[in-house]
């Protein structure tokens, strides 16, 4: 088992690799960098560029040399926990997405825990009421949920705040509280602004997630070891639990590879819609303004934690599912 | 009323209906029957007669679309003072019934591989239901479940305990169910076909471990099977049921002596015996007696040969296959599995040879390699097709496409081997279509005659398989097979999936194509019984090594080798006069070599085994020079 876990681990590091230079040259494949956009943006609104500040900045920076030298630049920083330096913001990349990655993570996590936390109930009282009136009422609303674009809801929902409750719900807490330290007022003010966001971001992810409990659950219970167990004089309730629903369970932990990057990149649109300072809208503008580094950064964070995340989730179904686990012996 | 202190069960006039209220189907039409204290009864019918139905109505797991329309069933519990419960009035999931299912009545089902939960250990499923019907702690828990696992047979019952099912094999799971079924020492076990799925010398075994834990406990059973085998050996009274009403009911004695019903008797006369003489003919139900149509004819008569014509010769061929062990990302030591290991025989041209093995013995193995399903991995396979000899083991994918027309096979599953979405003109006209044979009319005319040929109405044709039964849906596979007009027909396990009834239907049919269309076949299966009845020849495989190759009337009389003789004693038959021993401790160690004549065994590991000829066509496997007469005697 040690064993898997380490040779995973090594298996990372050319995935990785890989992926870090996929990710360099598609941020360096559109024609011309940051400062070209930058002087044309300047010189669109009127104002002149001293030719030289620009000659040097590329200097500074490296855009002089050679693709391949810069990437090993790059790479090279990041191991020592330097990322780069954000052109549009004017601060290094570690301390721009260090800012906003708590909030982001919060939002995030509350999402996903208000997601569980509706969308396993609903699942199994759908699996076990199939075709029943209750089940066709969640169907519904989960297909309207999952039909309905994000950013549609985000501003139908902003909307009915500000008409019935009169709240700006834009940002994630109230404008006094922005670069104030942590303070209990501030965080009631984080939960209360994060209330929309989380419906409006969970929304799909609820219905969606339904679906497929419903579907994965509605496979088991209709295995012979579900009627054992009822056999053997288990309450309903606990053989669904116990038995079809923990096998069903499978799809949930693959799952979790892919929550760990969503963590992170927040929703983008809806983030924009709802002006959140999460990391979302940063990673686009850096993308339209040829912000390479800070592009770069933010790719390659999300690769890392994509592999982290399969990582993770590949360990949790070996230990959890014996069949995974024991399949080399039973093939004897 | 004081007649209920013998009987722990009576059900009275019961009535269950399935389906909606628009359209409700009786299917278990008033019924009335009791089961006496420490005794078995065999609750015997074919498949859809209502026999599972009764079993689920007697633990409450009915399914949510039946319902119980009338009639009682009183279940006089002697821990509770032998006071009548009446079960159809408790609800289906109320505590009461609760108690009782699991604690006082348990089952065990018919499918060991997926009965149990391939996610929890054997010994966890198995403390539930002790800790849902009795006080007890933890530890106290698991030491019963231990002695309980020790008592169905289990050699080291605390490692079985932290096993999951998928490490045992289909025998020991399905004495894993019973330990489960046992462990509150039940008044009354439900077995729905326990046995069905396993091979014989297992089912051997667990008849023997039933029996066992019977006497020991003293508890009723109520036993469902439609093997007649099965009941002659454990069945002290015997209930026939046909189409939700009983037929008949009475002792074993009684029943098999003096059967009355003309279901009963027919179901007799159906079942295929060892001791049956050659040429004599099963009584199938119903009996498909079609003509042949003119057009397979005329190559019927093209295919004569002499008889002494061999159409297939397989030497020394041999199949393993790789199983990775440890991880996916390194390729470490690779475990090489033996299927097919140095298997010699030849098919004569007309003959039937049949091939009798148990699960894993490599029997599917050889004829997918026949098929060229799969490659061999060492070995020749040559094909007569008439005009030239053909070594199928080095054929290209191209000149395979030619042969394919010549061997067909029939399939054991005749639910999936059918695609649900083509009508039966589809599925019989396809193989046609692959080999560009005739046009559009022609092949319709050709499918009308395979549906004539296997006894079934052409105007099915634009039927989906869902609309058959079992027993015609291996009609349509069996058209399907010869559709092309094969020379060589592989039949893996054509009936195992079928009542007996329509099993012998299906022998019957395939036993009369094969004369009148001049074929061949290999006939696979694990019941000696069946094998006897088609078979010319039989070759008995073990571990994927032909063990002993005879006439079917040699080898069933005379066999010489102990395996074939230890599957023969497995064989549960119905002629009560010679019960199997299931005391016999020998049965219960079927695979051990220990007590077989040294000349059997290997010398040592990969030590050279050789097919010596022991009589006339009658070959068996034993160490190279061995002599031979010694074994006759």
């Amino acid at each position: 088992m040690l064993k898997y876990i380490f040779l995973r681990f090594v298996a990372m590091i050319p995935t990785l690799a890989i992926a870090s230079v996929l990710i360099f040259t598609i941020v360096e494949l559109p024609p011309g960098d940051f400062f070209e956009s930058y002087v044309a943006e300047l010189e669109a609104s009127g104002e002149t560029v001293d030719p030289k500040k620009i000659e040097f900045l590329r200097t500074e920076y490296g855009f002089d040399k050679p693709v391949w030298q810069r990437y090993f630049q790059w790479v090279w920083g990041m191991f020592h926990g330097d990322f780069g330096y954000s052109f549009e913001y004017e601060r290094p990349v570690s301390e721009l997405i260090g800012s906003r990655l708590f909030l982001t993570m919060l939002l995030s996590f509350v999402t996903i825990i208000f997601t569980w936390v509706v969308a396993f109930p609903i699942g199994i009282y759908s699996a076990t009421h199939k075709y029943s009136m209750g089940d066709y009422g969640f169907t519904f609303i989960g297909l309207l949920g999952l039909a309905t674009p994000n950013f549609l809801l985000a501003l139908v929902m902003m909307y009915f705040a500000k008409v019935w409750f009169g709240t700006s719900i834009g940002g994630l807490m109230d404008p006094q509280y922005i670069n104030e330290p942590m303070s209990l007022a501030k965080f009631g003010s984080i939960m209360e602004h994060m209330v929309i966001p989380v419906i409006v971001i969970g929304t799909a992810g609820t219905a969606a997630m339904i679906r497929r409990i419903r579907a994965n659950l509605l496979d088991e219970l209709k295995k012979q070891y579900v009627i054992t167990a009822r056999a053997k004089g288990v309450p309903p309730v606990r053989a669904v639990l116990k038995y079809p629903f923990r096998m069903s369970l499978n799809f949930f932990i693959a799952d979790i590879g892919n929550i760990l990057p969503a963590i992170v990149s927040g929703a983008e649109v809806v983030a924009i819609v709802l002006s959140l300072e999460t990391t979302g809208p940063l990673l686009i503008s850096a993308l339209q303004s040829q912000d390479m580094y800070l592009a770069g950064t933010f790719l390659m964070f999300l690769a890392v934690l994509t592999v982290i995340g399969v990582l993770i989730s590949d360990i949790a179904l070996v230990i959890l599912d014996p069949r995974i686990r024991l399949q080399g012996k039973a093939q004897k | 009323m004081n007649k209920g202190a013998s009987d722990l069960l009576r059900v009275e006039d019961l009535r269950v209906a399935i389906g909606s209220r628009e359209n409700r189907v009786d299917v278990v039409k008033g019924v009335s029957f009791r089961i006496p204290k420490g005794k078995t009864v065999a609750l015997v019918g074919e498949s859809g007669s209502g026999k599972s139905i009764i079993a689920q109505t007697i633990m409450g797991i009915l399914p949510d679309v039946a319902e119980v329309t009338g009639g009682s069933i009183n279940f006089y519990d002697p821990l509770n003072g032998d006071q009548p419960v009446d079960i159809v009035k408790l609800s289906r999931d109320g505590k009461q019934m609760r108690q009782l299912r699991g604690g006082r009545i348990s089952i065990i089902f018919q499918e060991p591989m997926t009965s149990l939960s391939p996610v929890h250990t054997v010994g966890n499923q198995i403390d539930e239901a002790l800790l849902l019907h009795r006080d007890v702690s933890k530890k106290e828990c698991r030491d019963l479940t231990e002695q309980m696992l020790a008592l169905v047979g289990f050699p080291n019952p605390s490692r079985a305990y932290d096993m999951y099912s998928m490490e045992l094999s289909g025998g020991l799971r399905q004495r894993a169910m019973i330990a489960m079924a046992l462990v509150c020492n039940p008044a009354l076990l439900i077995a729905d076909e326990p046995t069905t799925a396993l091979d014989v010398t297992v089912q051997a075994q667990v008849l023997a471990v039933l029996k066992d834990v019977q006497k020991k406990l003293g508890m009723s059973l109520l036993l469902i099977t439609h093997d007649l085998g099965v009941v002659a050996n454990m069945a002290d009274e015997i209930l026939v049921l046909y189409h939700g009403k009983l037929m008949e009911a009475g002792t074993l004695e009684d029943i098999f002596h003096y059967p009355e019903h003309p279901y009963l008797k027919a179901l007799l006369a159906a079942v295929p015996r060892l001791e049956m003489q050659p040429g004599e003919k099963l009584v199938a139900l119903r009996e498909v007696t079609q003509p042949l149509p003119e057009s397979f004819k005329e190559r019927a008569a093209k295919r004569k040969h002499a008889p002494e014509d061999i159409i297939l010769r397989v030497s020394n061929l041999s199949k393993s296959f790789e199983s990775k062990k440890g991880s996916r990302l390194v390729s470490s030591e690779a475990d090489r599995v033996i299927a097919v290991d140095n298997v010699s025989f030849s098919v004569r041209f007309g003959e039937c040879f049949g091939l009798v093995g148990e699960s894993g013995c490599g029997k599917t193995s050889l004829s997918k390699m026949v098929m060229r399903a799969i490659t061999p991995s060492g070995g020749s396979i040559h094909f007569n097709e008439g005009t030239r000899d053909i070594d199928l083991a080095s054929l290209s994918h191209r000149e395979l496409f030619d042969i394919r027309k010549r061997i067909q096979m029939v399939f054991q599953d005749p639910f999936s081997s059918l695609s649900p979405r083509s009508t039966v003109l589809n599925i019989l006209s396809e193989p046609m279509e692959i080999h560009g044979q005739g046009n559009r009319q022609w092949r319709m005319e050709r499918a009308r005659e395979l549906m004539n040929m296997v006894g079934l109405s052409p105007t099915f044709l634009n039927r989906y398989p869902h609309s058959f039964s079992g027993g015609q849906r291996q009609r349509i596979g069996i058209a399907r097979a010869l559709a092309l007009d094969p020379d060589l027909l592989i039949c893996d396990e054509p009936v195992s999936a079928l009542d007996v009834s329509v099993q012998a239907q299906i022998l019957n049919l395939l036993i009369r194509l094969q004369k009148e269309l001049n074929l061949t076949s290999i006939f696979i299966s694990h019941n000696l019984a069946v094998v006897n009845y088609v078979a010319d020849r039989v070759a008995v495989m073990r571990r994927g090594r032909i063990v002993e190759v005879a006439p079917g009337h040699v080898l069933f009389r005379d066999p010489i080798h102990p395996y074939t003789r230890n599957l023969l004693q497995s064989i549960p038959t119905t002629d009560l006069a010679c019960p199997l021993a299931l005391g016999n401790t020998d049965i219960l160690s079927s695979s051990a070599q220990e007590n077989w004549d040294e000349q059997f065994i290997p010398e040592g590991p990969g030590a050279e085994m050789e097919m010596m000829e022991v009589g006339k066509e009658h070959y068996v496997l034993v160490r190279p020079n061995c002599d031979t007469t010694r074994l006759v005697a």
